[in-house]
């Protein structure tokens, strides 16, 4: 099973003003993490496409390019594109050239992000807001699916037989669905055959377990071989040496993200009770000990099948040398457990059979 | 009423959480969306199984409580006579964030009360918004359980939040009685009680100090 992280760049509290820092270096140290998350063995990084102060990561494939050059192994990816306020046609050519300058390591992921900072940056009306998505979607599959596209819509112009390059060597991007849980989008990418990543970012995670189901078996429906039906899990997670300091320290961040977000959209950040629940068990946020956390990750595996889980791990001013702890912990220590027991659980199914 | 239909329009996450609770207590449970049964069926099959999948216009007349789970947006899609002499329950939030900017929602007062002038013949009550849909299931308890929450609602005629009240009860929350739809601006988006995830006594304490 692969393990990631992903982020939109969380910005570092300025210790001479005690106000946010800079954008700027928050992007940096993105390029530090990706490069340790590499070296630590992980599997996965994300780069979410975020439009504000906090968390900057406007334009994904710069970072993951310059990234591609100090990097080996990990796959790099976007977590996610907003999709309905790009062009399909620049965003495929962006992934393309860092599948190259990567050498085969670029993925894109494609949702309709959680804010919607991008509709008036880009000139869209959120009154489109399915259709934009829609249609986008539409044309960037078709153009992962034949380098001369000719296609027509409504949000740009026509294309005539147009050359769209350059071309990934293994042929196409793996393109991912994300969806924050609407079940419709399960059925839509199961039907359409594409690997489908859902934001856990509350509440009990295995509540997805019947929406994965429903995926797999909308993809059996349209003779999508079971095999290219993959499920990744994207959640709020963070590990520390120590379970109980590291659930304490990632409330203070975590709640601090919750607060700006509450303020904006107009809700009560949850109260630490309800954190408290969550961060154990079946619980959506992955913050503790090295153990509990790889026990946590197999056992979500078993309920949602999914081969990937990442986490978001810098958010709420989070300090950069705690956000770097635990990308190491969670490749040294996590990864090796979750290995060990996956491996069990398999040699053990063989037996038995 | 002795054993109410209920019918969901919108199959989304609060569609199929609240679908999935009202099969668990016992109701007949009909779901439509703006498509074609067929096309839900599936999905209801995994996320609520026992919820009929029906045309929208099948479910209106079938159903004595109707729940409004649908993007806000669509609101003006709905045909007003249809739901004529309907109880018929708002769970809907205007989120200008994916909703979009509509000026008929700017004002002071509640979105539900925009949505009841709309649905001018229907017995409307405002109810399940403010919780999170993955808290409907998570937080639902048997009546008498001491970590029971609460649910609040509010709708001008006095038999339709009965009605209402007797379903959340059943689905697992206590119920505060907010009183008259004007009363819906009380627990809306930005107000404490928005998301707040409390029992019946904060709640009530909540509106108190609000009102
Ligand atoms: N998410 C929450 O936690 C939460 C909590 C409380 C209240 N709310 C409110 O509840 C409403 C639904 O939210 P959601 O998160 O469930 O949205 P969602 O996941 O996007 O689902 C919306 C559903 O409505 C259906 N729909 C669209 N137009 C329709 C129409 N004209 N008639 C019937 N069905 C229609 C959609 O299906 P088709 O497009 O295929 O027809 C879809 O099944 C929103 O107003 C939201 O503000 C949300």
């Amino acid at each position: 099973m692969e393990l990631g992280v992903y982020s939109f760049g969380d910005v570092q509290i300025d210790p001479a003003t005690g106000g946010l820092g800079s954008t700027a270096q928050a992007t940096r140290n993105l390029l530090e993490a990706i490069q340790l998350a590499d070296q630590v063995g992980l599997d996965y990084f994300g780069i979410g496409e975020h439009h504000t102060h906090e968390m900057p990561a406007s334009a994904a494939t710069v970072i993951l390019g310059a990234a591609a050059s100090t990097t080996k192994k990990i796959k790099l990816g976007s977590a996610v594109t907003v999709l309905s306020t790009d062009d399909p046609v620049r965003v495929y050519q962006q992934f393309a050239t860092l599948d190259a300058v990567s050498n085969g390591r670029a993925e894109i992921t494609a949702g309709r992000g959680s804010s919607t900072e991008s509709f008036p940056l880009f000139g869209h009306s959120l009154r489109d807001y399915d259709e934009l998505y829609a249609e986008k979607l539409d044309l960037l599959l078709q153009i992962n699916d034949n380098p001369r596209v000719t296609w027509e819509g409504r949000f740009r112009a026509a294309l005539d037989d147009a050359l769209v390059v350059p071309r990934p060597d293994e042929g196409k991007l793996p393109i991912w669905l994300a969806t924050g849980g609407n079940p419709q989008s399960s059925v839509r990418a199961g039907m359409l055959g594409l690997p489908i990543s859902y934001a856990i970012i509350g509440g009990q995670a295995d509540r997805f377990a019947p929406l994965a189901e429903l995926y797999r078996k909308a993809g059996a429906h349209s003779g999508i071989a079971a095999n290219q039906l993959k499920v990744s899990v994207a959640s709020p997670g963070y590990i520390g040496a120590d379970s109980q300091q590291a659930k304490d320290f990632f409330w203070t961040h975590w709640h601090r993200t919750m607060e700006q977000l509450g303020k904006i959209r107009g809700f009560a950040p949850p109260p630490r009770w309800s954190y408290d629940r969550e961060v154990e068990g079946t619980g959506a946020l992955f913050a503790g000990g090295p153990e509990e956390i790889a026990e946590r990750i197999v056992k979500l595996h078993g309920a949602l099948g999914d081969m990937r889980q990442f986490f978001q791990m810098d958010v709420g001013q989070m300090p950069h040398k705690d956000f770097l702890r635990s990308i190491e912990l969670l490749g040294t220590r996590v990864k090796p457990l979750v290995d060990a027991e996956l491996a069990g659980q398999e040699k053990k199914e063989n037996i038995n059979v | 009423m002795s054993e109410p239909i209920i019918g969901i329009l919108g199959a989304g996450r609060v569609g199929t959480a609240l679908a999935r609770l009202a099969v668990k207590a016992g109701y007949d449970v009909r779901v439509a969306t703006a498509k074609p049964p067929a096309e839900i069926a599936l999905l209801m099959e995994f996320t609520a199984p026992g919820a009929k999948a029906e045309t929208a216009a099948d479910l209106i007349t079938a159903s004595d409580i109707i729940i409004l789970a649908l993007p806000l947006r669509k609101y003006r899609d709905l045909d007003p006579a249809l739901f004529k002499g309907k109880i018929v329950v708002d769970a809907m939030n205007y989120w200008p964030q994916t909703d979009g900017h509509l000026p008929e929602f700017d004002g002071a007062e509640s979105s539900s009360e925009v949505v009841q002038r709309h649905l001018a013949g229907a017995h409307l009550v405002r109810g399940f918004n403010h919780m999170g849909y993955h808290e409907f299931e998570q937080d639902a308890r048997p009546e008498g359980a001491t970590d029971r929450r609460a649910m609040t609602m509010a709708g001008d005629d006095p038999a339709a939040r009965q009605a209402v009240g007797d379903v959340i009860r059943r689905l697992g929350f206590d119920v505060v009685d907010a009183g008259p739809l004007a009363s819906a601006r009380h627990f809306g988006i930005g107000t404490p009680i928005f998301g707040a995830g409390i029992s019946a006594s904060d709640l009530g304490d909540l509106l108190k100090a609000v009102a």
